[in-house]
């Protein structure tokens, strides 16, 4: 129980997977213009990253380990999986829940080339969790994933207001913001004994 | 022979993935803790981009529009496990440096971006010129981006040491917010020089 805390924890605010070991970029730097849409777009990759941390955990000890497939296949194999489980997400939302379905719209099928997701299965083979601790691995990706989502959009709603410097306008002010939020979760690191 | 040089500038500067587009941050800013590393990752990125977008091209009028996003991604994840397996066995060192980076090159939007908007819809010349374009313009944005970080954060270039003995080193630049803030400061003198010459052109 303790270590599975470990791992959530880790991953939420240690390593956060968007503040310090840079997977996932893109969305959070594209998508977190409203806090609404950066908090959807958080779950729906929770979700997807929950997925994928189970799917990926019997691929790499089932099926490519024990056949000695995971050097040459790995890569192919854990990126077909993620675009077929994003396609899959996406058909289900659709059924239950059409109007989830179109807050998330385009965002949906971006998810497969999100960083985080190969990446975390990659981190999965890497450090040989188990079920249950890729599961909490998968969770405390998308929880670190959607805090650092929703902290970014919250500034930069704020920052709507603010006078920034003609040259800084657009992408670099936000890269600088998330500079100095990265610094303040540097001082998480030692929380957890590794 | 115009066009061809046309389209292998056009990701030199005016169509940067790195500056202008903004794409491809993941390992721009994650791996750049040492100019070399940019290069190496760069080179990478520019191999798997050359041969995807050949590929992708010369299949263009084979591959259904349907399921054309699922087949790009199976040629790019081909041409990144090959680079993977080259860098293991051929340089070992840098491969462990970039680590988790190197199979990561697949998700690289600016891959997946050249592939859908450009190497599906031009003859396979056109489209190497783009995929060598881009892949270098990658390739100078992060070393650039490396060399900074490299020499504040442990005054070196290159690995030779230039900022002498008393030297401070700030050892924030090679953490992850040294990144963030360097790629924001850059960004920000890009926009400066863009404008600058923009309105240069005006004037004239």
């Amino acid at each position: 129980m303790k270590e599975l805390f470990f791992i959530i924890a880790g991953s939420v605010l240690v390593n956060n997977f968007v503040l310090s070991r840079f997977l996932g970029e893109c969305p959070f730097l594209g998508v977190s213009r409203k806090l609404e849409t950066a908090i959807s777009m958080g779950i729906a990759t929770t979700f997807v990253l929950t997925m994928t941390s189970v799917a990926t955990y019997f691929i790499q000890f089932y099926i490519l380990e024990p056949f000695g497939l995971s050097r040459f296949l790995q890569i192919v194999s854990f990126i077909l999986v993620i675009a077929s489980l994003v396609q899959l997400v996406e058909m289900v939302i659709l059924k239950t829940s059409p109007a989830l379905y179109r807050a998330l719209g385009i965002y949906l099928p971006l998810i497969t080339t999100n960083c985080a997701v190969l990446g975390l299965a990659l981190l999965i083979a890497i450090k040989r969790y188990n079920l249950i601790q890729s599961i909490a691995f998968g969770i405390g990706a998308g929880l670190g994933f959607t805090l650092a989502m929703a902290l970014m959009a919250g500034i930069r709603e704020e920052m709507e207001f603010a006078d920034v410097p003609e040259a800084l306008q657009g992408a670099a002010i936000v890269l600088i913001t998330a500079g100095l939020l990265s610094m303040a979760f540097l001082g998480f690191s030692g929380l957890i004994p590794m | 022979m115009y066009q061809l040089v046309k389209d292998f500038l056009n990701g030199l500067w005016n169509e940067n993935p790195t500056f202008r587009m903004i794409i491809g941050m993941c390992p721009t800013l994650a791996v750049t803790t040492a100019a070399m590393n940019g290069i190496a990752m760069g080179l990478a990125t520019t191999f798997v981009l050359v041969f995807s977008s050949l590929l992708i091209s010369l299949l263009r009028n084979f591959i259904p529009a349907k399921v054309r996003i699922p087949c790009f991604i199976i040629v790019i994840a081909t041409f990144v496990t090959v680079v993977d397996l080259f860098m293991a066995a051929y340089f070992p060192a840098i491969h462990k440096i970039l680590g988790l980076f190197v199979p990561l090159i697949v998700v690289n939007c600016t891959i997946m971006a050249r592939a859908e908007a450009f190497a599906s819809k031009v003859t396979p010349p056109r489209a190497v010129a783009d995929a060598l374009g881009m892949g270098l313009g990658f390739t100078w944005a992060i070393t650039l981006i490396g060399a900074v970080r490299e020499l504040m954060g442990s005054g070196t270039l290159f690995g030779y040491h230039v900022l002498g003995e008393g030297a401070t080193h700030w050892v924030i630049m090679l953490l992850p917010p040294g990144a963030f803030i360097t790629m924001g400061i850059l960004l920000g003198i890009m926009n400066v020089i863009t404008r600058k010459s923009a309105r240069d052109i005006q004037c004239h």
